[in-house]
């Protein structure tokens, strides 16, 4: 099972993190360690290193790089494709990722998408399209809950209330 | 301002912060607000609030504050509250948290919406963050989720069974019958999570494991109808049909064929097709190429297939790709002691790869050449590490060197190369080498006796060109003061002659002395050589007595003792002198090499006044070429030492030899440790062991001893007996 994904600016900062293992904080600051390591590596190096009795894997898109933690038996040529697959999911779902989609939307999408891709350190689903038409019926959901809740809470009238002209900013972004 | 164009908007102000300080100033403000927030009411914000609290929370700052608030963002009957919080349950709520167990009740509630959405993220937070209490309380939940729901729930609710079993193992027997039957779905989602789940079944269960043995055609239907299927827009990976259930299919074989001779044969066909059809020019191929030749090399496999699985990893350490060389080494690595000869084939590409750039490359090919030396191959593959050794990142460079000291132990097809390699190692690397190396190439170099003026002169050289490196120059400094004679003869048969003064010496040591650079043990040898020579020179003996009278106030505890000790031997004991510093006897070196005065003065029995002249020696033994003689010399009025020396008259060596003695009951022995344990051949060289008897009731002396031996293939055990002795006993 993979025990965490980072995706990392150049500078070490983290954009997203997802651990699929109890960690305290104190052990979260320990891989600070292991994210220099891995920035420190010169271009056209091999993406597999070993720190402590992990195997990390990591490869850089543009200005992010994401790193995960594997066990003794996993794939690690594997996990490239696994990290390929989700890159290619943001990029569909974003439409031309970049850092800043990421940054932005990190709470609603990018880990969003990532719960539909990978579960308790696990591969969910492997099919390309599969995913996204998850995330599309989960969005249409929310749209939904947003409109029928405002009705009964805040406010009767739709166009100024701030949830759905918040939902229209949204697709304007 | 709407609340959520605010996250963004403090997105955008705290990556505006041009500082560190001001940056925590905007968090605190924030967080400040967020907490009043969370106090008030629900006024329809708390999601929002509890978004920006995790992207505070993800620059490294505190947030445990919101934990409650997303216990009652997931207890909230609005999905899109909900969504946030099982979210933020995920980021800030682990299972060491008491908090954690108060979303249970929201998490099975959630498991049985009507809306499979709401389950979905039930089951993804319970598989993620799970505790071992919150599994115990759900799993027959799950359980009922993995036989009866669509595939969009089983796939998920599959995941979270492989949680629950890693996290609570016992339960693993519940979600056996349903995973059985979870392999004949088509959806691949569910597929891949059945098979994740089985695996972990069989790992943890050896019955589970048996169990599924049955399971071994179905999953190689299933693998065969990936293989050969066409091109599936859905699936395909660079030509390849879900290589990721492949991989996973292929490693739950692996698990099912190990140690099982029928699940291995019915794999094997499949294997053989998988290594040969599959397309390993982009990295899904060689994935899946990979995880067969894992698969092959650990279940009972006909030969023919390891043979193809070997190749296969020959032919990936010829790729260009990095990535693929490495985990061609790794394999490598993990097969190298039971398919020894044929990962030797391959010896020169592995070798090629400590010249890679990348340092985990390099690493891997190190690891693997070590582990590939041996008898055969020594000579060109240290010739290798060494030309490595100069060049090498320095984090490896420790393991190298005492790699290459275990390979020469071990191999060396002389002394005299294994001297020469380890006083290349300790030129280009002294300062990474062990702390027993100083005392184990001493007791080397002492048992090469007739290397003793080639070593002396190699020695020397290396001391007048650098003194930086402490292990060298302590082992140079102890070889001086021992075959300082040599060194002086100036004549050496395997290197050319240097004529080399008393005076250079002397200069050379003292250079050592006073250098900055000598550690205080390295000053230690020195001093010690330093008096050593005084018996070995005829010179400059009073050089060497104002040298020593010197450091009888140094600074230095130790070093003081020392010369103090030896500008006693000089004065009041200089009939002791050399019989205190003569060639020492040879046996266990510790790691105080060097002489502590009282240990060589210990074991004499010296009486002031004796003259000492050699005693009688008389041949014990002589058989198969081997001579054993015995040489008496008495000490006291009780005590006697006699010195077994053998020797060898063959033409191989004799190896592995132990002298046993025994005497009369009243008559105390103590053997000291031997020389060595083997004689060189053609009477060139021979063992000395030493024996020390007191016989304080003087009866008469009689002994035997026991010489056992090997000697061209046979062993050899043979006993003597005798009664007589050289020198009058008693």
């Amino acid at each position: 099972m993979m025990y965490f994904l980072l995706l990392l600016s150049r500078q070490g900062k983290l954009r997203l993190q997802k651990w699929f293992t109890p960690v305290t904080e104190r052990e979260k600051k320990v891989t600070r360690e292991m994210t220099l390591m891995v920035l420190a590596r010169p271009p056209h190096s091999c993406n597999f290193l070993l720190w402590r009795d992990l195997k990390i894997v990591y490869k850089r898109y543009a200005s992010l790089y994401f790193c995960c933690g594997l066990e003794d038996q996993d794939n690690e040529l594997l996990t490239l494709e696994v990290l390929q697959r989700y890159v290619e999911l943001l990029d569909k779902y974003f439409g031309n990722v970049c850092e800043l989609d990421i940054i932005f939307n990190f709470e609603k999408k990018a880990y969003f998408i990532l719960d539909e891709f990978l579960v308790g350190g696990e591969i969910l689903e492997t099919s390309k399209t599969a995913v996204g038409i998850a995330m599309e019926e989960a969005e249409t959901l929310q749209e939904v809950t947003h409109t029928q809740s405002l009705k009964c809470d805040t406010c009767p009238n739709i166009s100024i209330c701030f949830f759905c002209s918040l939902n229209r900013q949204w697709r304007s972004i | 301002m709407s609340p959520s164009v605010r996250l963004q908007e403090m997105i955008r102000v705290i990556r505006g912060a041009r500082t560190q300080g001001e940056e925590r100033g905007v968090i605190q403000r924030e967080c400040a607000a967020i907490r009043a927030q969370f106090r008030q009411a629900d006024n329809g914000t708390r999601s929002h609030n509890l978004a920006k609290l995790l992207y505070v929370h993800m620059l490294g700052y505190p947030a445990h504050f919101g934990q409650m608030e997303c216990v009652r963002l997931i207890a909230s009957p609005r999905y899109n509250e909900k969504r946030v919080g099982y979210l933020g349950a995920m980021m800030l709520l682990d299972e060491k948290q008491d908090a954690s167990l108060l979303i249970t009740n929201s998490i099975k509630n959630d498991l049985s919406h009507s809306s499979q959405y709401v389950q979905s993220l039930a089951l993804c937070t319970l598989g993620c963050m799970g505790s071992a209490e919150m599994c115990r309380d759900l799993a027959p939940e799950i359980d009922r989720l993995l036989r009866a729901s669509n595939s969009y729930i089983k796939k998920k609710a599959a995941l979270c069974a492989v949680h629950i079993v890693r996290k609570v193992p016992e339960l693993g027997e519940l979600f056996t019958p349903a995973s059985r039957s979870l392999l004949s779905e088509k959806n691949h989602g569910v597929l891949h999570g059945a098979v994740v789940l089985i695996t972990e079944l069989c790992e943890r269960n050896p019955e589970t494991l048996e169990q599924f043995r049955k399971a071994v055609p179905e999953l190689v239907q299933i693998m065969k109808g990936l293989v050969m299927s066409g091109y599936s827009p859905e699936h395909n990976v660079a030509g390849i049909s879900d290589p990721f259930l492949q991989v996973r299919i292929l490693r739950l074989l692996r698990i099912l064929g190990r140690n099982n001779e029928t699940a291995s044969d019915a794999v094997n066909d499949l294997l053989a097709q998988v290594a040969t059809n599959t397309d390993s020019s982009k990295t899904a191929g060689s994935a899946v190429l990979y995880e067969t030749v894992l698969t092959v090399m650990d279940i009972k496999s006909e030969s023919g297939l390891r043979v193809l699985a070997v190749n296969i990893l020959g032919r990936f350490l010829l790729n260009n790709d990095r990535n693929i060389r490495y985990i061609s080494m790794t394999s490598l690595q993990k097969i190298v002691q039971t398919d020894h000869n044929a990962v030797q084939r391959h010896r020169g590409t592995i070798v090629d790869c400590l010249k890679d750039q990348d340092a985990s490359v390099k690493r891997r090919a190190l690891e693997l050449s070590l582990a590939l030396v041996s008898a055969v191959n020594i000579r060109s593959l240290m010739k290798e590490l060494l030309l490595f050794l100069s060049s090498c990142p320095p984090e490896l460079r420790a393991h190298t060197t005492s790699g290459i000291f275990n390979a020469a132990e071990r191999y060396a097809p002389s002394q005299r190369w294994h001297i020469d390699t380890i006083l290349h190692v300790l030129t280009t690397a002294g300062g990474d080498v062990r702390d027993e190396t100083v005392p184990n190439l001493i007791q080397l170099i002492t048992t090469a006796t007739e290397l003793h003026c080639y070593t002396v002169h190699k020695l020397y050289r290396a001391l007048i060109a650098d003194i930086s490196v402490q292990s060298l120059v302590q082992v140079a400094c102890w070889c001086i003061g021992e075959y300082g004679d040599l060194l002086l003869r100036g004549e050496c048969e395997e290197t050319e002659p240097v004529q080399v003064a008393e005076d250079d010496v002397l200069d050379a040591l003292e250079t050592v002395l006073q250098s900055h650079m000598s550690s205080p043990a390295t000053r230690g040898f020195a001093l010690t050589a330093t008096m050593k020579l005084s018996t070995r020179i005829t010179h400059n003996v009073d050089r060497i007595r104002s040298i020593v009278s010197i450091y009888g106030s140094c600074i230095d505890v130790e070093l003081q003792q020392r010369a103090v000790e030896y500008n006693a031997l000089f004065k009041k004991y200089d009939h002791m002198r050399y019989p205190a510093l003569s060639t020492t006897a040879l046996g266990p070196v510790s790691s105080t090499a060097g002489g502590d005065l009282l240990d060589l003065l210990g074991g004499l029995d010296v009486t002031p006044g004796e003259t000492r002249s050699l005693p009688p020696s008389v041949i014990v033994y002589e058989k198969n070429g081997v001579t054993l003689k015995l040489q008496t010399d008495r000490q006291t009025d009780t005590g006697m030492t006699i010195t077994l020396t053998a020797t060898n008259s063959t033409d191989r060596e004799i190896t592995s030899l132990t002298l046993q003695a025994a005497v009369p009951k009243s008559v105390q022995l103590q053997m000291k440790a031997p020389s060595g344990d083997v004689i060189p051949a053609h009477g060139l060289g021979q063992v000395t062991q030493t024996v020390l008897l007191n016989n304080p009731n003087k009866v008469s002396l009689k002994m035997r001893v026991r010489v056992c031996y090997t000697s061209q293939d046979f062993v050899c055990q043979d006993t003597v007996q005798i009664d007589s002795f050289p020198s009058p006993a008693w």
